[in-house]
């Protein structure tokens, strides 16, 4: 089984080299440690190409924030825009892949992050646009959620995020894809076994 | 020209404000926002306004302050995670949210403020944020119809300004203020500098100061939201 981090160095090995690439909140982040040699330019939607790290303290800088709010650093390629701009090249295709959590995946690729209703309402932020628009979109979470009931599921239960948009599934379970019937079987994580994961997964397995 | 330079907040916003006006904000979290804007439209007391603007601020600091005072009626945002206060007077009905994608929301105002009544868009298609709107193909593929945003006025922050209203922004706090700008039948911005006509390369505008009526320089807390640092020595 893989952990957080293992999560992240997996879904690492999507990126190519030369990518425009958006990381999203929680363990997408972590998949900036393992890009390794790879030509990686990281987007944040607020309006920025080329994301440094995090501060030095007493570096931090007010007008330089990633699309979570937190404080962090320019690199040399840097470029900013404003959102309009920001979210031209994401709906229009520019961005190679977007890297995001999910609570729930169906089998069709529908997603829904955004909302539990009933409970607080944050809003969706960038992600519907981002879901919609990016060239792939490969959700990385675990695989069952704190009930321990599957999150890939036969249909979404949750309002949706997007409809029949994600492409690949990492988990700490193994890799799945979206494909026509159901998801796909990509890999599974070191000591996971086949029938382990078929008894922890609710949507419909394709070999 | 007619001078677009006022001395303060307020007397930038005297003669603007009416109860149940329009307002498009830029900033996103607490990054580029008009502060002293804000303070001011707290100050007049305005009620019952529709904001449009990417965040609604933290409970003390930002939009946040015209909620505490109820001067909100509603909220057309893309995320609100960040303020309590919000949540209780959402949650008791005492204030309205409409929730738009944060692209959406960026290219309604963009639009609106370029003459585009409405754009068609893929974000959201299948969701709940296409409900009740026109569906229409093209190419093979379905969008919906999204409305261009006119706002009453406009509230942004930019870094430095001419005395015509050309601007510079700096880093990412420049984020909704562009299109928040363009979208305003009346542009107020506050700047941290005023600098001489002339003295700005015109090669290096971000914004024209056609989109600009109102201009003042202020200071600015700058608060940070989230501050994340590393040691010296980490990679």
């Amino acid at each position: 089984m893989w952990d957080r981090n293992q999560m992240a160095e997996r879904a690492a090995q999507e990126l190519e080299d030369g990518m425009y690439v958006n990381l999203g909140i929680g363990i997408p982040t972590l998949v900036a440690n393992y890009t390794g040699d790879k030509d990686i330019t990281l987007q944040s939607e607020n309006g920025m190409l080329g994301m440094g790290p995090f501060p030095f303290e007493g570096d931090e800088d007010p007008d330089l924030i990633n699309a979570g709010k937190q404080t962090i650093t320019e690199a040399p390629r840097t470029a900013y825009f404003d959102s309009a701009t920001s979210f031209g090249m994401i709906r229009g295709g520019k961005i190679a892949a977007a890297i995001l959590g999910a609570m729930e995946v169906a089998e069709n690729g529908d997603l829904a992050n955004w909302m539990i209703p009933g409970k607080l309402v944050k809003g969706m932020g960038g992600a519907m646009d981002l879901v919609a628009g990016v060239g792939r979109v490969i959700v990385v979470m675990d695989h069952a959620n704190k009930k321990g009931e599957s999150k890939l599921l036969k249909e979404c239960t949750l309002p949706l995020t997007g409809a029949g948009v994600v492409d690949r599934i990492i988990t700490n379970l193994g890799v799945f894809d979206v494909v026509e019937g159901g998801l796909k079987v990509v890999e599974l994580a070191p000591n996971v076994t086949d029938a382990e994961m078929r008894e922890k997964t609710a949507a419909t397995l394709i070999n | 020209m007619a001078k677009k330079i006022y001395d303060s907040a307020a007397a930038a916003l005297d003669g603007v404000l009416f109860d149940g006006m329009t307002i498009a904000a830029g900033g996103f979290g607490l990054c580029g926002i008009p502060e002293n804007l804000i303070a001011g439209i707290c100050d007049a007391g305005t009620k019952d306004l529709t904001v449009y603007s990417n965040n609604a601020g933290v409970d003390d600091f930002g939009l946040g302050i015209l909620l505490q005072t109820r001067q909100v009626k509603k909220m057309c945002s893309s995320y609100v995670g960040e303020n309590d206060e919000f949540m209780c007077q959402y949650l008791a009905g005492e204030l309205e949210i409409e929730f738009n994608p944060q692209g959406t929301l960026a290219e309604r105002m963009r639009a609106g403020g370029s003459g585009i009544p409405g754009f068609y868009t893929k974000t959201g298609v299948g969701t709940q944020v296409a409900e009740g709107k026109e569906h229409k193909d093209f190419d093979g593929e379905t969008y919906i119809l999204e409305r261009g945003i006119v706002a009453d006025i406009a509230i942004v922050k930019a870094w430095k300004a001419d005395e015509t209203g050309n601007c510079i922004f700096r880093k990412t706090s420049r984020n909704f203020n562009p299109p928040a700008a363009m979208c305003g039948k009346i542009c107020l911005m506050e700047v941290e500098e005023i600098v001489p006509t002339g003295s700005l390369d015109g090669d290096h505008i971000h914004l024209p100061g056609i989109f600009v009526h109102r201009l003042i320089q202020g200071s600015h807390e700058k608060r940070i939201e989230q501050r994340t640092t590393r040691k010296k020595g980490e990679a």
